[in-house]
């Protein structure tokens, strides 16, 4: 427990940074290098951090595995959903264009390619939470007797 | 080395230098992944082999993949398969003399194929080449006029191949499906709840649970078993006698049966 | 032959770790060191698309700034339009799929350690070898032979 005190400690300060840096990648994608698939995999190493620092079970109760299973399906449901969204105004599947009149600006391209974005960071971030939790919480119930090396 | 592109007109910089260093140690990564014996080094070394080729791909201008290859491949990758690891074996056997002749073989008949086939393809870094002239460098014509975001990959990534990246979506959402089938969220998938003289017993769906939950039945099978169970050799086989077992069996008598000879019975 | 060799010299290193990669995949006998392998195969697929992708002097596929969105839009774009054509930039679209590729690849991945961890769980081992034996010993016999034989 003590070992860990000045990871824990730095940790604590910096988890929250991640986070906040992988919402900067996200939102910063369209200017620099970044993207939902980015700020996902950023996220989920943040959770991950927490986990490894202060055990899963601590993890598991700052983010229920609840919310991993439906952050799956949100993000791929609001990817699709953006879509029919598009759909509804007219378009076709996945042309962002008239989301926004401001055509000159493309602000419609802007927008639907951060609402694209968002579904991606959900999906990816909370599948990537959900592998680590589903071997992270796996019981190695043959482990004991593997020692021999 | 140097002094000789210099000769022929290849411009040696200071980007060459970096990718000969890069590349050297990836193929020294790639050398020591095949003759490590440690799992631990093993697992190491492959998130070294991504990290190295983060940076070359920074070399490469490909910042995006960079980006992406140094959180994933070095990051993530590497914290899943000590998660594995964990779960499995430290140490890997010996490829033996005789097991590595043949992959050896084919492995260097494919490379010698693929290297007669390398004169034909387009130059490092040639704008010319049919890859560089397509619709790749469409894109950053038409980005600034239609998607109007300076970054090109992302417009591609979210615009005009938004289909593609739907699919990839998907993809990784059904990937994670895949790995909650097999192990759970909660780590407890395929994984009896409850566990009798060494055999798993679901209380909720195995038909022989409801048989073992009658206190008369216990005691006969509890004894001896146990022990058999708790020698190593023998523990092997058990989960697939176990997993065999609750599906066939029905009735109380056929599951009394079975449990002693659970272990015995061939696989089908 | 030399300048034949230095065109072409990120084939030649991608074959190499390509090959690297299928060794470890066909000889390794443990499942994990197999994963690895065929990640390392994967990650040379990415440098074959990635360095393909270069263009000698290029920079990376983000359009040199002028873009001010508020205010005179047509100015910005003309000008950020212009500039796209002097700057050498390298080619974007094997970056976008390799950019997908690669989350889709970990994904994958962890489907197949889970797999391996699945295995783990019913035969007590991950080395193909003794995968096989077991298995044998369960088709011919139908007796648990190979796994009471050995205790290793």
């Amino acid at each position: 427990m003590n070992s860990h005190m000045i990871l824990r400690v730095v940790g604590k300060f910096l988890i929250p940074l991640i986070v906040i840096f992988g919402l900067y990648v996200h939102f910063h994608g369209d200017f620099g290098p970044g993207g939902g698939f980015q700020a996902g995999v950023i996220v989920a190493a943040a959770i991950i951090l927490y986990a490894l620092l202060f055990g899963l079970k601590a993890c598991k109760e700052a983010v229920p595995p609840s919310w991993i299973r439906i952050g799956m399906t949100l993000g791929v449901l609001f990817y699709v959903g953006t879509g029919v969204f598009t759909w509804l105004l007219g378009a076709s599947f996945l042309d962002f264009d008239p989301i926004h009149p401001d055509i000159d600006h493309a602000m419609g391209q802007h927008i639907g390619i951060i609402l694209v974005e968002i579904g991606v960071l959900l999906t990816v971030a909370t599948v990537m939470v959900a592998i680590f939790y589903a071997f992270g919480s796996r019981q190695p119930e043959i482990m004991d007797e593997e020692q021999d090396f | 080395m140097i002094l000789a592109a210099a000769e022929i007109g290849v411009h040696p910089s200071a980007t060459l230098i970096l990718d000969i260093g890069l590349m050297a140690m990836l193929a020294v990564v790639g050398i020591a992944i095949v003759r490590m014996r440690s799992l631990f080094a093993v697992v190491m070394l492959q998130g070294v082999y991504s990290l190295l080729c983060a940076t070359w791909f920074v070399s490469l201008d490909a910042v995006d993949v960079a980006f992406t290859e140094a959180a994933v491949g070095a990051g993530i990758s590497t914290v899943l398969m000590l998660g594995a690891m964990l779960l499995t074996d430290r140490n890997t056997s010996q490829i033996t003399m005789r097991k590595s002749v043949g992959p050896l073989l084919i492995v260097i008949l494919a490379g010698a194929a693929l290297l007669y086939a390398v004169p034909d393809m387009p130059d490092y870094g040639d704008k010319d080449s049919p890859v560089n002239t397509g619709v790749g460098m469409q894109y950053m014509e038409t980005t600034p006029e239609e998607i109007k975001i300076p970054n090109v990959v992302t417009a591609v990534l979210a615009s005009y191949r938004s289909y593609d990246t739907m699919g990839e979506t998907v993809v990784v959402f059904m990937a994670g499906l895949g790995v909650l089938l097999l192990l759970g969220l909660n780590g407890n998938a395929g994984r009896w709840k409850a566990q009798v003289n060494g055999q798993d017993i679901s209380t909720d769906y195995a038909p022989v649970a409801e048989v073992l939950k009658s206190p008369g039945d216990a005691p006969k099978i509890t004894p001896d078993e146990v022990k058999a169970d708790a020698e190593p050799p023998k523990r092997r086989g058990r989960p697939k006698g176990s997993k065999n077992k609750p599906k066939a069996t029905t009735s109380k008598t056929a599951a009394k049966k079975k449990i002693p000879h659970g272990k015995s019975k061939g696989r089908q | 032959m030399l300048s034949e060799f230095l065109s072409h010299f990120n084939y030649i290193v991608v074959i190499f770790l390509m090959m690297t990669g299928l060794y470890v995949v066909f000889a390794a006998d443990n499942l994990i060191k197999k994963l690895v392998g065929l990640s390392v195969f994967q990650t040379s697929v990415f440098l074959l698309y990635i360095t393909m992708g270069k263009v000698s002097g290029g920079t990376p596929p983000i359009i040199e700034k002028s873009y001010d969105s508020h205010g005179d839009g047509h100015g910005g774009y003309g000008e950020a339009a212009g500039k796209a054509a002097e700057v050498l930039y390298s080619n974007p679209l094997p970056h976008v799929l390799i950019l997908t590729a690669i989350v889709v690849g970990v994904a994958t991945l962890a489907v197949g350690l889970a797999l391996v961890v699945r295995i783990r769980e019913v035969y007590g081992t991950i080395e193909e070898e003794e995968i096989d034996r077991i298995n044998y010993a369960f088709n011919v016999d139908g007796v648990d032979e190979a796994a009471s034989g050995d205790n290793s």
